[in-house]
């Protein structure tokens, strides 16, 4: 988000600016606290869980969690821990966010540079598809991931988030080249360019960061998404979110608490780093795709 | 005169070359989406229960649908869920942002702590609360271990509560998005405007109440747009936090279609709830895309 010169700034005494900071901090501590809850429980012995305080730190400090959720854990009927279901979600996300970017860009070209009758329209459908409740497409999924062979299998989710991710890929790219000088694109066709020699040549070079926000955008739906994964692959080729909810849901034995905060970091981790490491274009994204002006 | 049709050839080809490179996931969007959508609408007018079937029963489904009281439960929590939800959510994201602008010091490591939250699952995000406000092991046993032996919370277990256990659970999520839109709004706010008022000797109460926040119209429709169609979405949160128990106290329309689509085969009703579903975001999504489509001409 851009960090213009703030000017709107009250003129405050002392009191209101306390009243500011801690009103500030409490709501950072309401922020932290559940992230601050899974960490230090996932590095507990059981016991110390059940038995004591759920905010204190470890009196004894143990990986076990981590390593049963990796790769021990009961998820359903199979002890093989998160591991599998964690490539699962890899395999899933990169092809998927390949695929959509390259779409969106090629759209969003088309869209604002080889403008034709009715292409307000064809957007405005690609991005009302952005917004639908995915409930309304779930049963005719299912029969068409049947038809086509593919329902259960990690493919078969690739192609549903590649088809529900073109609207939100095609949405960024379009508002971005909106703002590129059409004259170039009009100059380079003169000079006898092409199609896509204008597109690798002109637009491409320059779309690095909206491309990184396309990226950030489409790797954090898909990799969050449970909806699709649990209607679509819920067996071995369910996605590492499904696969937490089984972990954590399952009713047999003894209910490992530890296990499960560690599961969910995991499960967390590679959006979150994501996050720390590019939260910029996180945010514009997120802002993209809600004020589209 | 050969090179002359070669040319020709190629000029057609060139301006064709656009609309073959997008038609095929525009194909894909109409297929998947706009199929999709009249396959289900149709499906929710006919006697499907396990399977598909195609044998039409009129308005049946939504009759039926209507008289199913877990759907009034569903409609019900929806209602309180999402109005809850989105006033929270707004009150907080326009208090923390309009906070925020004062010249923070450390604004730099309070936005992403506010923010973070929007980057996880809320699988992630249920299962965290889930055992967080859990009376056996969460923050009433720790209340209890601190000395305070009264205190009690454990709404997640309680039918009437539970459902505001998911309201906390997903302003924790989203509050700080929604302080995000406004803190974007507040900061492409025009200064002279308000260095006039000041001049004016206009109060910080009346600077915000008069200029400031009316200013902030188009964060709050966005802010709001966004939130209602989050909150009719919900789903993955619901079974993460509670699985729509205790019972069914804390169904909502999205997993009322999916216990009944595929767990309860009754696949014309799930369908008919899954139209109006859709119904309802149209409602709000539609006339809002629509201006924000012609504004840009």
């Amino acid at each position: 988000m851009s960090v213009a010169s703030q000017d709107n700034a009250m003129r405050t005494g002392r009191a209101a600016r306390v009243f500011i900071y801690v009103f500030l901090l409490v709501f950072a501590l309401f922020y932290l606290l559940p992230f601050f809850i899974m960490l230090v429980n996932s590095v507990k012995p059981l016991g110390e869980i059940t038995g004591g305080n759920m905010i204190a730190l470890p009196k004894v400090w143990t990986i076990e969690p981590w390593l049963s959720a990796w790769s021990t854990a009961q998820i359903g009927v199979e002890p093989t821990g998160l591991r599998p279901y964690f490539w699962n979600s890899i395999r899933m996300v990169v092809p998927a966010v390949i695929i959509c970017t390259i779409i969106g860009a090629l759209n969003g070209y088309i869209l604002t540079k080889w403008r034709f009758r009715g292409d307000t329209l064809v957007f405005g459908l690609m991005l009302f598809s952005c917004f639908i409740p995915f409930q309304i497409v779930l049963i005719p999924m299912a029969r068409i991931l049947g038809i086509l062979d593919i329902s259960g299998t990690t493919s078969g989710l690739v192609l549903v988030h590649v088809v529900y991710g073109i609207g939100f890929s095609t949405l960024y790219f379009r508002n971005y080249y909106a703002a590129f000088p059409t004259e170039l694109v009009r100059a380079a066709q003169i000079d006898g360019a092409g199609f896509f020699q204008i597109f690798y040549r002109i637009l491409l070079p320059s779309s690095g960061p909206i491309a990184v926000v396309c990226v950030i955008w489409l790797f954090t739906n898909i990799w969050n998404d449970f909806l699709f994964g649990a209607s679509f692959a819920s067996g071995g080729a369910a996605p590492m979110t499904v696969a937490l909810n089984n972990l954590v849901n399952s009713s047999t034995g003894v209910r490992e608490y530890n296990v499960h905060f560690a599961g969910a970091i995991m499960a967390a981790l590679p959006t979150l780093l994501v996050y720390i490491v590019a939260g910029r274009y996180f945010v514009r994204g997120l802002m993209a795709g809600s004020v589209k002006g | 005169m050969a090179t002359n049709t070669s040319v020709d050839l190629r000029t057609r080809l060139q301006n064709w070359l656009p609309k073959l490179v997008l038609a095929p996931s525009f194909a894909l969007v109409l297929i998947f989406v706009y199929g999709f959508i009249i396959f289900t609408v149709y499906l929710s007018f006919t006697d499907s229960r396990m399977l598909p079937s195609y044998g039409l029963v009129g308005w049946e489904n939504y009759s039926k649908l209507f008289r199913i009281r877990e759907w009034d439960v569903a409609i019900k929590n929806l209602a309180i869920f999402a109005s809850l939800y989105i006033v929270i959510c707004t009150f907080i994201g326009l208090f923390l942002a309009i906070f925020l602008d004062q010249k923070i010091r450390g604004e730099g490591v309070l936005r992403p702590i506010f923010l973070y939250p929007m980057a996880l699952s809320f699988i992630v995000t249920g299962t965290a609360w889930k055992w967080f406000l859990d009376p056996g092991i969460g923050i009433e046993n720790t209340m209890h271990l601190w000395g305070w032996e009264s205190f009690q919370f454990n709404w997640i277990k309680d039918r009437n509560m539970a459902i505001y256990t998911i309201v906390i659970a997903a302003v924790w999520q989203t509050s700080g998005f929604v302080m995000a839109m406004f803190l974007a709004g507040l900061r492409g706010i025009d200064t002279e405007i308000l260095k006039a008022a000041q001049m004016d000797g206009a109060s910080n109460w009346q600077m915000y109440r008069r200029i400031i926040i009316p200013q902030l119209r188009p964060a709050f429709l966005s802010a709001f747009v966004i939130l209602c169609h989050l909150a009719i979405k919900s789903y993955d949160l619901v079974i993460a936090l509670t699985g729509g128990g205790p019972g069914n106290a804390t169904a909502v329309p999205a997993t009322f279609m999916y216990s009944y689509t595929f767990t309860r085969n009754q696949m014309g009703i799930g369908a008919s709830s899954a139209v109006i579903m859709l119904m309802t975001i149209a409602a709000i999504m539609v006339p809002y895309l629509y201006s924000e489509l012609r504004e840009k001409k």
